[in-house]
């Protein structure tokens, strides 16, 4: 027989039923209706509440979420993130490969041109528009695999409920990672002498001060 | 086909992977095999460009009669043989192994920068990475790169490290458009493809280039980032823009036209189109569309308003009034017909008339005469023994004529002469005989050709019509050597306008209107009592007529006044202005009641191409919430109570089609004398002009990199002329009238002494809002 398959007959093999005293096997074979009013079949009953009995006796499993939350897996697929590069720059180039890997078509991408005025992400590309749908997403995390930057990646941000579908398509803004220390807000210059290589291997540090835009208007 | 044609097509069978085939001969081994299914991998071949052999992706085993070549053979560069024996990658583990070598070597120098690459998703380098590629490359240096993109013209981008150096975009440009602006420089592992320095990449086909480049090498600056294959609908459909009537495919990305390709016609277009076509579609989303119907209110201001209001509107002011209708060049067969009707049944006259641009009364008898009459099709040139061109500039005012013209010339040198002020970059191309002609002289020009057959083909602009008696000797040319006819419009829609008896002397299916049995015939058809008789005013007159008070109201439809003439938007001041625009315009300005309406690509319809033949095409937008003119038409025909049921472009498509072709006699062309040619002394000039292919034109708004590679204005001169001004190529000249001023720069050019030629309709160069006037008038030309 399957291991998935559900046998018919739920009586214990004979073998089964001899080699465990109580358990599962034993409470099939009392699952049966009681018609026995005798004193030993009222054992027989108090028998079925082993399992209740004996678990007053161990510590409780309970959660108090919300007040309290019980940290996940640390490879838990919640939220999804769009990471920066360490200068702030977006990894994300747009290039809908999340979109096109997506099994409930939950991501919507539309890339545009980097300019020199309007730098985003390092090169060419970034992602102007970027959604998910949460009330689609089935965090299977294809999406993530799919990534050619790094750019997205899932955090372990399990509570995604509202009371509004609308809330549930979310944006950029939504999924964009915080600004950390050393990081800039795009759009800023990249970094000087890195191209696009540079950033995608990991080299460059954080910010040099020449990237921000504000202290260069001022200089 | 003939029998003896049949015979004449001898059959070569070859065994390919252990299956015969028999093809014709000269047929390559990588279409013999393409009609056994057997795909070889390939990414310089292509069907309409000569074989180049350039990128060795083909390679096949190869054995004649028993002797193998030694090495794989490029498929793509053979012709198959009697006694032939191809072993493919499927068949031949060392072709296998050769075009995995060779997949290696382009992948060497790749940027494989895929994600951010334009043609990821459709790319036949990723595809056949895939299907003819080993796993894995063995490659560990480092890979050449280049400065990335390069702009070779405002539309086109360069990308050096992702071309596979295949040469079909230089082989295009040489051998399609004729416009060699792009090469393979260097050599080795440094080729490249690159510009001419001097000459920036300005062809009118450019767009062919980023379509047919088999990697993401060239990419179009409008598409650049937008969208990824899987996102987009694509429709089959055909170009608004001209009269050559393209095939198209228009992708469109959640409601909104992202690109558009040629799409694919043996009979017409082959696989090109012209940029035009590509690139213009901004329009359809600008910022100026029209959403809401819109009403003048008693504040002189344009409202917003329902459609049953303004339908009650525009009803009022046309009820039992003297109405004309101005149609405009750029309507479907189905709309132009819906006027032609609404007109006729529920306004009562034949003041109706599809051109927006200069016209005579000489080119009305045309019309309506010889051109309902023309059968001469794109392989009539194709078959010509001479191609004759009379007041027509193909690669400006119809592109793909152009293209097939220029075909033959480089197949098989078709002679080509053309009637012209100048040697223009089009006719240099087609190494056509230019006769030199001054706008009134076309006549007598045309007279004097000689050495036509009954196999020449006699290709007539619409700007013919503006030369006194031109039309009419051409007409005599014909008749005389039995040589073909054919007239191009330049837009789209004016053929099928003309069809669907927009015009005041046709009625629909060419039906002359002085024919009474025709207006019978057309009556019962419709179901009405009687049509009105008597040829209806034209376009200039339908204006007159609005301005002395003789018409009460106009209809006009997308028409822009400065195509007809300067004056024209004054005349309709004072009259009940109904305008059904895409946006809002000049008319839209004046208009009592203005009635959006659906773009190209937000409808289904049909356009007549020159030949005649219609050009269908479905809706690429999905529910778009605009209506065509015909159904609105429909609706306003009911509010009037004159009703014309053409409740559906397919309705109105059907009865049309029921309708027929008149097949009783038509009227007589009634041919005009030429005039004497004009004199001009001093600095004084005979303006000549014509509408370049990119230039301020409607439907090429928001379109910015198109109009980066539009050609600059210029106002070609005489050699002799320049130096009495004493001005250079480069100076800047005025060409001045009555009513205003041109300044551009000027080139010296073989152009007539007599004449001075500017551009109709281009940046700082608009001929009929500055100059009042397009051709024939005489200007003075000064140095500024
Ligand atoms: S986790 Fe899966 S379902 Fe959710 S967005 Fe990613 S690919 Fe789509
Ligand atoms: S998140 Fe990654 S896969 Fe998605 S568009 Fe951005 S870079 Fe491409
Ligand atoms: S740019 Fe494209 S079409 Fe031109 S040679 Fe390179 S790969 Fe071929
Ligand atoms: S040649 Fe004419 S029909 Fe073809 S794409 Fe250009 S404008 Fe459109
Ligand atoms: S396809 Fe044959 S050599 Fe390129």
């Amino acid at each position: 027989m399957a291991e998935n398959e559900v046998p018919e007959n739920l009586e214990p093999t004979t073998e089964v039923a001899k080699t465990t005293e109580f358990g599962l096997a034993k409470a099939f074979q009392e699952s049966a209706p009681i018609t026995d009013q005798s004193a030993s079949g009222f054992f027989k009953q108090l028998l079925g509440f082993w399992v209740t009995f004996a678990t007053m006796f161990k510590k409780p499993n309970t959660v108090q979420y919300p007040e309290v939350k019980a940290p996940t897996e640390p490879r838990f697929h919640g939220r999804h993130q769009l990471n920066r590069h360490p200068d702030g720059l977006e990894k994300c180039i747009g290039c809908e490969l999340c979109a096109w890997a997506c099994p409930a078509d939950a991501i919507l991408v539309e890339g545009a041109n980097n300019t020199p005025e309007n730098q985003v992400s390092p090169g060419e590309r970034y992602g102007a528009v970027y959604q998910i749908n949460y009330l689609r997403c089935i965090f299977c995390g294809l999406c993530i695999e799919a990534c050619p930057t790094r750019a997205l990646t899932m955090t372990n941000e399990y509570e995604l409920a509202d009371n509004d579908r609308g809330k549930l398509i979310f944006e950029k803004e939504d999924l964009l990672a915080p600004l950390r220390a050393g990081m800039l807000m795009p759009p800023h210059p990249m970094y000087p002498g890195a191209d696009d290589g540079t950033y995608y291997r990991g080299e460059v540090p954080g910010s040099h001060p020449s990237q921000n835009p504000e202290a260069n208007a001022n200089a | 086909m003939s029998p003896e044609a049949l015979t004449e097509v001898e059959l070569i069978t070859v065994v390919i992977d252990g299956f015969e085939v028999s093809v014709p001969k000269g047929t390559l081994v990588i279409r013999a095999a393409e009609k056994l299914g057997i795909q070889i991998p390939r990414f310089c071949d292509h069907p309409l460009l000569s074989p180049a052999g350039a990128c060795r992706q083909c390679l096949v085993d190869i054995e004649i009669n028993g002797r193998a070549f030694p090495k794989p053979q490029a498929s793509c560069t053979i012709p198959v043989e009697n006694g032939m024996i191809v072993k493919t990658q499927l068949t031949s583990p060392v072709a296998d192994k050769a075009q995995k070598g060779i997949m290696e070597l382009l992948l060497i120098n790749h940027p494989l920068d895929c994600p951010v690459c334009d043609k990821g998703g459709e790319c036949p380098l990723q595809n056949q990475a895939m299907s003819n590629g080993r796993g894995e490359s063995r490659y560990e240096g480092v890979k050449r790169t280049f400065e990335k993109p390069v702009n070779i013209s405002s539309q086109v981008l360069l990308d050096r490290e992702r071309c596979v150096l295949c040469a079909r975009c230089t082989r295009f440009s040489e051998q399609i458009a004729g416009d060699p602006f792009i090469t393979l420089n260097e050599r080795g592992a440094l080729q490249q493809v690159g510009i001419y320095e001097k000459d920036p990449f300005e062809s009118y086909y450019s767009g062919n280039t980023v379509q047919i480049c088999p990697v993401g090498a060239l990419t179009g600056a409008s598409y650049r980032f937008r969208s990824r294959p899987f996102d987009l609908v694509s429709t089959a459909s055909a170009c608004e823009h001209c009269a050559s009537g393209c095939a198209m495919r228009t992708d469109v990305r959640r409601g909104k036209t992202l690109r558009r390709l040629a799409g694919e016609d043996a009979s017409v277009n082959e696989e090109w189109n012209c940029d035009k076509g590509r690139w213009a579609f901004k329009y359809i989303s600008s910022k100026e569309r029209l959403a809401q119907p819109q009403v003048r209110g008693e504040d002189g201001e344009l409202h917003d308003a329902s459609w049953p209001e303004a339908l009650a509107v525009a009803a009022a002011g046309l009820k039992g009034k003297r109405v004309g209708v101005l149609v405009g060049g750029r309507t479907t067969v189905e709309d132009a017909y819906g006027y032609s009707k609404f007109a006729r049944v529920s306004l009562g006259t034949n003041d109706i008339d599809f051109r927006a641009r200069v016209y005579s009364d000489e080119e009305s008898s045309f019309l309506a005469s010889v051109v309902p009459t023309l059968t001469t099709t794109y392989s009539d040139i194709d078959k010509a023994d001479k191609v004759v061109l009379l007041g027509f500039e193909p690669e400006d005012e119809s592109p793909i004529v152009f293209l097939r013209i220029h075909k033959q010339v480089r197949k098989r040198s078709l002679p080509v002469v053309t009637l012209s002020p100048f040697t223009s970059r089009g006719s240099h191309k087609l190494r056509a005989e230019v006769i030199s002609t001054t706008p009134s002289g076309e006549a007598a020009a045309i007279t004097a050709l000689s050495g036509l057959t009954e196999k020449s083909v006699i290709l007539i602009g619409e700007r013919l019509g503006e030369s006194v008696g031109a039309l009419s000797s051409a007409l005599a040319l014909s008749k005389a050597t039995g040589a073909k006819l054919a007239w191009i419009p330049r837009r789209a829609g004016e053929r099928g306008a003309l069809e669907a008896g927009a015009i005041g002397n046709l009625l629909p299916g060419g039906r002359p209107i002085s024919d009474a049995a025709a207006r019978v015939d057309l009556a019962t058809a419709w179901g009405v009592d009687s049509l009105p008789s008597g040829a209806g005013r034209t376009t200039n007159e339908i204006l007159a007529a609005a301005q002395s008070g003789e018409l009460d109201a106009v209809v006009i439809a997308g028409v822009d006044p400065l195509d007809i003439s300067a004056t024209a938007l004054n005349s309709l001041l004072n009259t009940f202005v109904l305008s059904f625009e895409l946006s809002n315009s000049a008319v839209t300005a004046i208009a009592d009641v203005v009635l959006p309406v659906a773009a190209v690509a937000e409808k289904s319809g049909s356009f007549l191409d020159w030949q005649g033949q219609p050009r269908a095409f479905e809706a690429a937008i999905e529910g778009a919430l605009t209506r065509s003119d015909v159904r609105i038409l429909s609706m306003l025909a009911d509010e009037v109570g004159a009703p014309i049921h053409l409740p559906s472009v397919t309705a109105a498509a059907r009865e049309f089609a029921n309708l027929g072709k008149w097949d009783g006699s038509v009227t007589e062309f009634v041919p005009v004398a030429a005039v004497a040619p004009v004199e001009v002394s001093g600095n004084q000039a005979i303006l000549t002009s014509w509408r370049q292919l990119l230039d301020l034109g409607t439907l090429q708004a928001g379109e910015a990199n198109l109009a980066g590679t539009a050609r600059a204005s210029v106002a070609r001169i005489s050699a002799a002329r320049a130096n009495e001004l004493g001005v250079t190529t480069g100076d800047l000249v005025s060409v001045s009238t009555e009513r205003g001023t041109i300044t551009v720069p000027a080139e010296v050019s073989d152009i007539n002494d007599s004449c001075v030629w500017l551009a109709r309709n281009s940046e700082s160069s608009q001929a009929i809002a500055t100059l009042g006037s397009v051709s024939g008038e005489v200007v003075t030309v000064v140095k500024a």
